[in-house]
């Protein structure tokens, strides 16, 4: 079964992965792109598994991010920390229901949201599944535009905490999980960079070659 | 967009590949403003950017001079009972480092101050070469290292941190938003501007291949 010759795949054509130049391998194995130097390959480099390995170490970090406290405040009237959820219900009650909305979505949501949604790339690709392409690109695009939204609590911590030093009155002091939260962002949006979207259509050009 | 039907297949010049999907396609004409989509899975695939190369250069020079001071000046000042802190942007990450978060002071320098100035450096550097019109070795290491730094530079969500840290403040203290807040905003929005005219697959278009 040959994979449908609309594509550049099909027709033997690199287009480089960096500035698009279309090109015809001019020997089997590795080549580099004329015009930007790239490496030249028709998909990305174990695309599906650099994915899942970074997808997993933001899983496991996801743990730490949110049971750990993510900030310390030392005020007169004692110690209190804070967890990224414990931040929303503040913000919350405080009145600021805009404010609330928007840290819950960027630090909850989100984070959720793009870790499932990356599973779920990951598998159907895994499977070379021609389900509902479109939506699974349109979700990619999604994952790709929202995700570095969720650094938002990574700077609210180190802002306060470099505000707030008011010895003995009220000091605030970053913990280690906003640190891991940071690091749930880094890898996630690693993983998403890994993951090469056009996996997304290879069985679905593939199918519809076949039917044609 | 019309899309190459199978019998095309000899021609290929002139052609583009969708980045996502990989279908070949037949660049056509856009409208001021446009955005071209493939026509197999609805991904932008390049546009035409208003303005000239110069319109680019203004903007990011804006956005330099604005992060400069943005950098050194405080974003927010922190009154309680006559205690006075404030906070710039490189004294955030000095705090940071001093309290021996290391590691932590250096996501956010990284993210806040290293990856934006050197997009704006990149951008300005490219968009000064393409005025002098020299063809460059230099011009692909540097839209390579663009498209490589892009992602990682995240000035407005940083801008977006100090509202919220505002509002979390405003109960506790007296808060002056210092000139370093606006000029962040400032810049932000001079980034958008610039990267609205500065359009990375023409200018790759500009080089050409060995």
């Amino acid at each position: 079964m040959r994979p449908s010759p609309r594509t550049a795949h099909a027709l033997g054509l690199y287009a480089c992965h960096t500035c698009g130049l279309l090109s015809r391998p001019a020997r089997e194995g590795a080549s580099s792109c004329g015009r930007c130097g790239s490496s030249l390959r028709f998909r990305k480099t174990n695309s599906i598994e650099r994915a899942a390995a970074y997808l997993i170490a933001a899983y496991i970090l996801y743990i730490p991010a949110n049971v750990l406290p993510i900030m310390e405040t030392h005020s007169v009237f004692g110690r209190e920390e804070n967890t990224i959820v414990s931040g929303v219900a503040y913000l919350w009650h405080a009145g600021s229901w805009g404010l609330a909305l928007i840290v819950f979505i960027a630090s909850v949501v989100v984070p959720v949201l793009k870790l499932l949604a990356m599973t779920l790339l990951l598998i159907t690709a895994h499977y070379q599944s021609a389900w509902r392409p479109l939506e699974r690109a349109k979700l990619y695009r999604l994952v790709e535009l929202v995700g570095r939204w969720s650094m938002l609590d990574v700077y609210v911590v180190a802002i306060l905490a470099a505000l707030v030093q008011f010895r003995p009155l009220a000091t605030v002091t970053p913990r280690s999980g906003a640190l891991y939260f940071g690091a749930v962002v880094i890898l996630s949006m690693l993983s998403a960079m890994a993951f090469d979207p056009r996996l997304i259509w290879d069985p679905a050009h593939k199918e519809s070659h076949t039917h044609a | 967009m019309p899309v190459l039907s199978p019998t095309d297949s000899q021609s290929t010049t002139g052609l583009i590949a969708c980045n996502e999907c990989d279908l070949l396609q037949r660049p056509i004409a856009l409208p001021a403003g446009g955005w071209a989509v493939c026509g197999g899975c609805d991904a932008p695939l390049y546009r035409y950017t208003p303005g000239s190369l110069d319109r680019a250069l203004a903007f990011s020079l804006g956005a330099a001079v604005l992060f400069l001071i943005g950098l050194t000046f405080p974003i927010l000042e922190l009154e309680i009972q006559g205690n006075v802190t404030s906070s710039s942007l490189s004294r955030t990450v000095q705090q940071l480092w001093k309290d021996g978060l290391h590691v932590f002071a250096v996501l956010i320098a990284a993210t806040t101050i290293l990856l934006p100035a050197l997009e704006l450096a990149v951008m300005i550097s490219v968009l000064l070469l393409l005025r002098v019109r020299r063809a460059s070795a230099w011009m692909p290491k540097l839209l390579r290292l663009l498209t490589l730094v892009r992602p990682w530079g995240m000035t407005e969500i940083f801008f977006m941190g100090v509202l919220v840290a505002l509002v979390k403040l405003a109960h506790m203290a007296d808060i002056v938003t210092g000139i370093a807040l606006w000029s962040l905003g400032g810049m932000m929005l001079l980034l958008i501007a610039a990267s609205r005219s500065f359009n990375l697959r023409h200018l790759w278009e500009q080089v050409a291949p060995q």
